[in-house]
């Protein structure tokens, strides 16, 4: 067994550990800091698997941006946990045995072996050779992105800012005795609304009003 | 070297950690979303694989355009709970049956 082996499975170990974490925890804070300990350990996998920059594109945007947000809506929202968890483990019996019926399929998919003993499945396929030191994924990566993809990039980036604006829109509220700008209201605004002109007629100033007012 | 039998594998075992999650905790929004993220993770593992297998970087591609829309998925799924909550004071799936669904 091979360093990259030993440190494959390892790895492996915690994800699934944090995985389990994820499902079981009482506290939705727990499942939140469960599941960002799962995607760090996804990010080295993926690293073991040459593909490093999509491994530190997922800590950037998962673990920075995305478990952040996570974690600031279950705190800042006031869940009665005790509510939400009655009849918590009430179909475990269901839920179970199909992840371990899900699970047996793929193992036995991955290593079929005929009567002879010749493995049919994917356990016959070697694994490939390691890119050569001096070869970058995210150039490549790169070179594929604004090129062949360039069209679907641009699509994703305008979904990127659909979602912030629905984001905003959706939590937006108006509270009843809040100060706002109505920027319509400014801009159609003329000048007869705002100054009104008012004729005056002379008059003579009241000298003896005034003599007294200083004495 | 990591064969692809191996990830394969692990990729499946977490799919169905995120199932059972999605059974266990059925009553709790963010439990629910928490998991689908898992559920993707798992999808990413095997693209990931395959395209280090096949030595294809088509694969890496399709999983950068999935973690931009779960990113935005999670983001819009958030803000739904958050105006949810102020007018239910609850996330809990069973009570939001206005719809008569």
């Amino acid at each position: 067994m091979s360093f990259t082996e030993i440190l494959f499975y390892f790895f492996s170990a915690v994800l699934v550990i944090s995985a389990t974490g994820v499902i079981t925890a009482r506290n939705p804070v727990y499942s939140a800091l469960w599941l960002v300990l799962a995607f760090f350990n996804s990010a080295i996998i993926w690293m073991l698997l040459e593909a490093e920059f999509l491994a530190i594109v997922l800590i950037l945007v998962y673990v920075g941006a995305v478990m952040v947000l996570f974690l600031f809506v279950v705190m800042m929202l006031d869940i009665k946990v005790e509510e939400l968890r009655a009849g918590f483990t009430k179909f475990d019996w269901l839920g179970l045995p199909i992840a371990l019926v899900v699970i047996g399929e793929i193992a036995s998919v991955v290593w079929l072996k005929s009567s002879d003993g010749v493995h049919l499945g994917l356990s016959s396929v070697a694994a490939p050779a390691a890119y050569a030191l001096d070869y970058s994924n995210t150039k490549a990566l790169g070179q594929l992105l604004y090129t062949e993809y360039l069209y679907p990039l641009q699509l994703a980036a305008s979904i990127l800012l659909i979602a912030i604006v629905a984001a905003i829109v959706l939590t937006m509220r108006k509270r009843p005795g809040q100060k706002m700008q109505d920027i319509s209201a400014q801009v159609a605004v003329k000048a007869s609304d705002r100054v009104r002109i008012v004729k005056v007629a002379a008059v003579q100033p009241d000298v003896d009003h005034g003599v007294e007012g200083q004495s | 070297m990591i064969t692809l039998q191996n990830v394969l594998l692990l990729s499946g075992v977490l799919f169905s950690l995120s199932v059972a999650g999605i059974f266990r905790n059925r009553k709790n929004v963010i439990l629910l979303l928490m998991c689908i993220e898992l559920m993707l993770l798992a999808v990413n593992f095997n693209f990931v694989a395959f395209s280090r297998q096949l030595g294809d970087l088509h694969g890496q591609i399709f999983v950068f355009f999935i973690l931009t829309v779960a990113a935005a998925e999670s983001a819009i799924g958030l803000a739904i709970l958050v105006v949810l909550f102020r007018q239910r004071k609850s996330i809990n799936v069973e009570q939001l049956d206005t719809m008569k669904g």
